[in-house]
């Protein structure tokens, strides 16, 4: 899994590739907790690059959600594809979470 | 139904590649589409890692799993000697919750189930067993 931020004016853009399993989940998780710890509130996760994402993967998207709402940040997700828009389908992910073709529409719907 | 992969090795997270690339490999020999093969790969993940978390907290022990193909059928057979635990008898998860509502966990069984073609649990003397089947899809392309 490969992990790369762009900051904009809105959000901080979070380009995640490759595989969130249950061996790299945890990398995903600390990396957004960090940038909460430094005072981001937003974020517009782009998925377009992540090929397979599992129940671990999941769970750490949701607990950096619930950290987040706490704060009244936001967790936007952009570019999701085939597999990992499979998944988020049958877990109701597309339900609780603001979904985007792009980021430029993501970072719209901050 | 005729064996086509095979791996015994300690129940540790460690090896979750390893036994992903064993079924993996056994899945795309048997003719299964990469879409397919990632939805195995998926539920694979999910029962060995319950295994793994669940089975001998602290004292892992071995997990075996065993692929067959025959009969327009893929199956991935998963022991382990740990604690008894049923995936198939867990509630599913309230998909309706919002964010804070949600409880952390709990979608792994629920995935296994909605991928699989069909789950089979079977407990013996000191021994789980975990049958995941997918259905042979026909090749497109």
């Amino acid at each position: 899994m490969n992990i790369s931020t762009k900051k904009e004016s809105t959000a901080l853009v979070v380009t995640v590739s490759g595989r969130m399993d249950a061996v790299t989940a945890p990398e995903f998780e600390k990396s957004i907790s960090d940038f909460i710890t430094q005072g981001e509130k937003a974020f517009v996760v782009n998925l377009s690059g992540l090929e397979y994402i599992s129940s671990a993967g999941l769970r750490s998207i949701l607990a950096c959600a619930k950290r987040l709402k706490e704060q009244s940040g936001k967790l936007i997700f952009s570019g999701l594809q085939g597999h990992v828009k499979e998944v988020f389908s049958i877990s109701g992910f597309n339900g609780i979470f603001k979904i985007y073709e792009s980021d430029a529409e993501g970072l719209k719907g901050v | 139904m005729p064996s086509t992969g095979h791996i015994k090795i300690p129940a540790v997270l460690e090896n979750l590649q390893a036994i992903t690339d064993c079924v993996s490999g056994a899945a795309a020999a048997a003719g299964f589409l990469p879409r397919r093969v990632g939805d195995m790969e998926l539920a694979l993940e999910e029962a060995v890692t319950n295994v793994f978390k669940y089975a001998s907290p602290g004292n892992p022990g071995e997990i075996e799993i065993t692929c067959a193909t025959g009969g327009g059928k893929f199956s991935i057979e998963i022991r382990d000697w740990g604690k008894e635990f049923d995936i198939t008898k867990l509630p599913d998860p309230d998909l309706s919750q919002n964010i804070s509502e949600r409880p952390i966990g709990g979608l792994g069984a629920y995935l296994i189930k909605r991928l699989a073609d069909d789950v089979s649990y079977r407990r013996l003397p000191g021994l789980n067993i975990l049958t995941l089947v997918f259905n042979l899809e026909i090749k497109k392309q």
